[in-house]
């Protein structure tokens, strides 16, 4: 492990131990913040209960769902708008705007179209999560060098094995990103869109929680949604990592 | 300053080799677009290659260099002129048979050294037997057989260009053109790279186009040195060297070989200065 | 930017309120309703006098959520992007921070601010600080060595060269961040304002939803929407000006 791996273990470490120590001597009163060990321990317990299986699933489908729609649908509707550069420098400003606009407020309109249940919330995460793939497509697509479509046309190449050959593989860093913030949005999605307006999934609980003052089964819902995100998205760090290695920088 | 013969220049007969390639009156603009004024980028040019001969192109920057390059291989459309390769008319796409290096490092690098090289013979449907072959050849001509499975970010500049070579090399190309491939090394390995270039124009007999800035290089590597002037670019002259067939670059030894690098010079010495913007000095 | 530039965007903005004329039609008043009662009951809200205290409090809150996320997140990033140790410590876990849903920290932030202005600020400035930091840590990270060399060699004070060199070679990069900061902080803050008071934007829609006022939520998004996207092609434009001279990293379009 590097110095500065090492750093950040002892930083970790020294803020858990902190807030342990905090609120252990009742500095932090146990209304605002529970003991992380408490936390620990509440986690533990509701996921060995088993009655927040149905949740889990719940949640956990639609972040798939929602992950698996929002990167394809982006990779496509980015690739189509590269093609049409008039259409993709008409949706510019949109595009740049979107993360601003509220989704969740269409969030009720869904759910009058699609029915309750999960579908609204999948379509939800889905459109919040499929613009950062269309601009990361965007991105990639932009930028393979010039060179290397010159070298495609030397080697006398379909527009189709350019594309297949040469345009995808050198925009690939860039689509990973783009998949990895379709992850973390589609994650960020559906729990938001639970917490706000929703009768079941983890989001929901945390919320239901909350309301009740339920601070035990609170933190211990957050802990467990943070864990999950948190170890998901190392992964797909790890794995990209092992890519960029053997490409050398992008 | 007038031009005085160089003495060890042999006269080369008109039509001894047929011609392989022909410019015929080519020019290049570049369309004005909204905040540029249209571009002539190029000619009226004519030149002719000859089969099997090395003929490099000198000139200021600036002065269309590339963009003959471009025009040549069927990258780019001329405004006017025509393009003509083993008599066939050349318009918008490479044909068959030609093999371009660019300046820029073109290697692929999600592909290994091998998988670089054996691309353009795997799109084009030659049997596996015959790419192995082929491959193997490249690779150990070009000196890449400990690197094989290496990724291009593992190596150095002079080494990509070498796979970029190699890659070019197995396509068996009648017609290789070369756009300052060495522009981005050192001297040294300008020289030895120049040495290989060498090697394989004779071992392949192509006809090998070659862009430089680099005076010596033009000279050390051609049989004729084309002369550009400044933007639009047209042939100022044309010099032929007279080297033998199986030169290296010990040919520097030589002493007329200075003769030929000081009339490239005086020829390109105002356009040189014209290109830099300084006006013509007496 | 031309007349010529809107006209495009112009029309993806007619298409958009013709797709929500057909999406109407297909869904009903109960779903969605049609643009044109929608715009004008968005116009008479507005003109109500008891709307006025609402924007206030929202436009109140994002701008201090903004400020701290702006001011905060450069400061912090150029620490962190100067000292390339602290940056490396840093990095990963403010892009787990990033990645997280942070409204699972939305209860933890309404114990401990309470509800009213504070907790939103707070949340608003928490989504926004983030991408300002990192791309501040970004910017300054990736400063040409050469720049700072050709200052020394230049004898530029310490000074001289933050102001002449570091902050014009950084400026295209930050921007960017304060401009995606801009978008979250805004984002945040109305979330924050869902729950956590009485006044607002966010409480005005948190209202509607309950009472399934489809022509309100619709009024408040399309105003908040509307808000978001001038500002950001504005943002855009700006963005674009200053990275004019950046050079573009290999290529575009064959």
């Amino acid at each position: 492990m590097s110095k500065a791996a090492w750093i950040r273990l002892a930083i970790l470490v020294g803020a858990v131990g902190g807030l342990e120590i905090a609120c252990r001597s009742g500095l932090v009163p146990a209304t605002m913040v529970i003991a992380p060990s408490q936390m620990a321990a509440a986690t533990a317990g509701l996921l060995a209960s088993g009655d927040l299986g149905a949740d889990i699933r719940q949640t956990f489908t639609s972040v798939g769902i929602a992950i698996v729609l929002s990167i394809t649908g982006g990779f496509t509707v980015g690739f189509w708008l590269h093609w049409f550069p008039r259409l993709r420098r008409a949706m510019d400003p949109f595009l740049a705007a979107y993360y601003a606009i509220p989704h969740f407020a269409f969030y009720p309109l869904l759910i009058v179209i699609f029915g309750l249940g999960a579908l609204p919330l999948i379509v939800l995460a889905t459109l919040f999560a499929m613009v950062a793939m269309i601009v990361a497509t965007l991105a990639g697509l932009d930028r393979v060098p010039r060179v290397l479509l010159k070298t495609a046309r030397m080697h006398r190449l379909s527009p189709f094995e350019e594309m297949w050959r040469i345009r995808l593989p050198a925009a690939a860093p860039y689509l990973f990103s783009g998949v990895k913030l379709a992850v973390s949005y589609s994650f960020i999605g559906v729990i938001a869109g639970e917490f706000i307006l929703s009768t079941a999934g983890i989001g929901h609980e945390i919320a239901y929680a909350y309301d009740n003052f339920d601070n035990p089964r609170m933190y211990g819902l957050i802990l467990f949604v943070l864990a999950v995100v948190t170890a998901f998205n190392m992964l797909v760090y790890a794995y990209e990592r092992q890519l960029v290695r053997r490409r050398g920088a992008a | 300053m007038t031009e005085e013969p160089v003495p060890s220049l042999a006269r080369r007969q008109e039509g001894e080799r047929p011609v392989h390639a022909r410019l015929e009156g080519i020019t290049r603009v570049y369309p004005a677009r909204a905040s540029q004024p249209a571009v002539h980028a190029l000619g009226p040019l004519s030149m002719e290659l000859r089969s099997g001969e090395f003929f490099s192109v000198v000139g200021p920057s600036g002065c269309g260099k590339s963009t003959l390059l471009d025009v040549l291989s069927g990258l780019a459309v001329p405004t006017d002129g025509t393009v003509e390769f083993e008599g066939k008319l050349v318009r918008g796409a490479v044909p068959d048979g030609v093999g371009v290096v660019f300046q820029e490092d073109a290697s692929f690098p999600w592909l290994t050294v091998e998988d670089n090289v054996a691309f353009g013979l795997r799109r084009s449907g030659v049997d596996a037997a015959e790419i192995r072959r082929r491959v193997d050849f490249a690779v150990g001509f070009m000196g890449l057989r400990d690197f094989r499975q290496a990724y291009p970010s593992q190596l150095s500049g002079g080494m990509r260009q070498r796979v970029c070579i190699a890659r070019t090399l197995v396509l068996q190309p009648r017609l290789i053109l070369l756009d300052e491939p060495f522009g981005a090394l050192d001297q040294q390995t300008r020289l030895l790279m120049g040495d290989e270039l060498l090697r394989l124009w004779r071992e392949t007999s192509a006809t090998v186009l070659l862009i430089t800035h680099a005076l010596d290089e033009a000279n050390l590597l051609s049989d004729r040195i084309g002369v550009m002037s400044a933007r639009p670019g047209c042939f100022i002259d044309i010099v032929e060297t007279g080297w033998p067939h199986d030169r290296d670059s010990r040919l520097a030894e030589r002493p007329d070989f200075g003769a030929v690098t000081s009339r490239l010079w005086s020829l390109l010495r105002t356009e040189s200065m014209r290109a830099m913007g300084q006006g013509v000095r007496a | 930017m031309t007349l010529r530039s809107f006209r495009d965007p112009f029309l993806v903005v007619l298409s958009l309120v013709a797709m929500w004329q057909i999406l109407h039609e297909l869904a009903g008043n109960n779903a969605l309703t049609a643009p044109a009662p929608t715009l004008t009951h968005l116009w008479e809200m507005i003109s109500q006098p008891r709307f006025l205290p609402h924007l206030r409090e929202t436009a109140l809150a994002f701008a201090q959520a903004l400020l701290i996320a702006c001011l905060g997140g450069v400061g912090i990033g150029v620490l962190l992007g100067g000292h390339r140790l602290s940056g490396e410590v840093a990095e990963p876990i403010l892009v787990g921070l990033y990645s997280i849903p942070k409204i699972t920290l939305y209860p933890v932030i309404l114990l401990l601010f309470g509800l009213g202005m504070p907790a939103k600020v707070a949340f608003g400035a928490l989504h926004g600080i983030i991408p300002v930091i990192l791309f501040t840590m970004n910017a300054v990270r990736n400063v040409n060595r050469t720049y700072l060399r050709a200052g020394r060699a230049l004898r530029l004070s310490p000074s001289q060269t933050a102001w002449f060199v570091l902050i014009p070679a950084t400026l295209p990069e930050i921007f960017s961040g304060l401009r995606v900061g801009f978008s979250l902080t805004l984002l945040g803050t109305m979330m924050g304002e869902l729950f956590a008071s009485q006044r607002g934007l966010g409480f005005l829609l948190m209202t509607a939803i309950d009472l399934h006022d489809v022509e309100t939520i619709l009024a408040i998004a399309i105003l908040i929407s509307l808000f978001a996207v001038v500002l950001n092609a504005v943002m855009l434009a700006v963005d674009r000006r200053l990275h004019r001279h950046t050079a573009q990293d290999s290529g575009g379009k064959a």
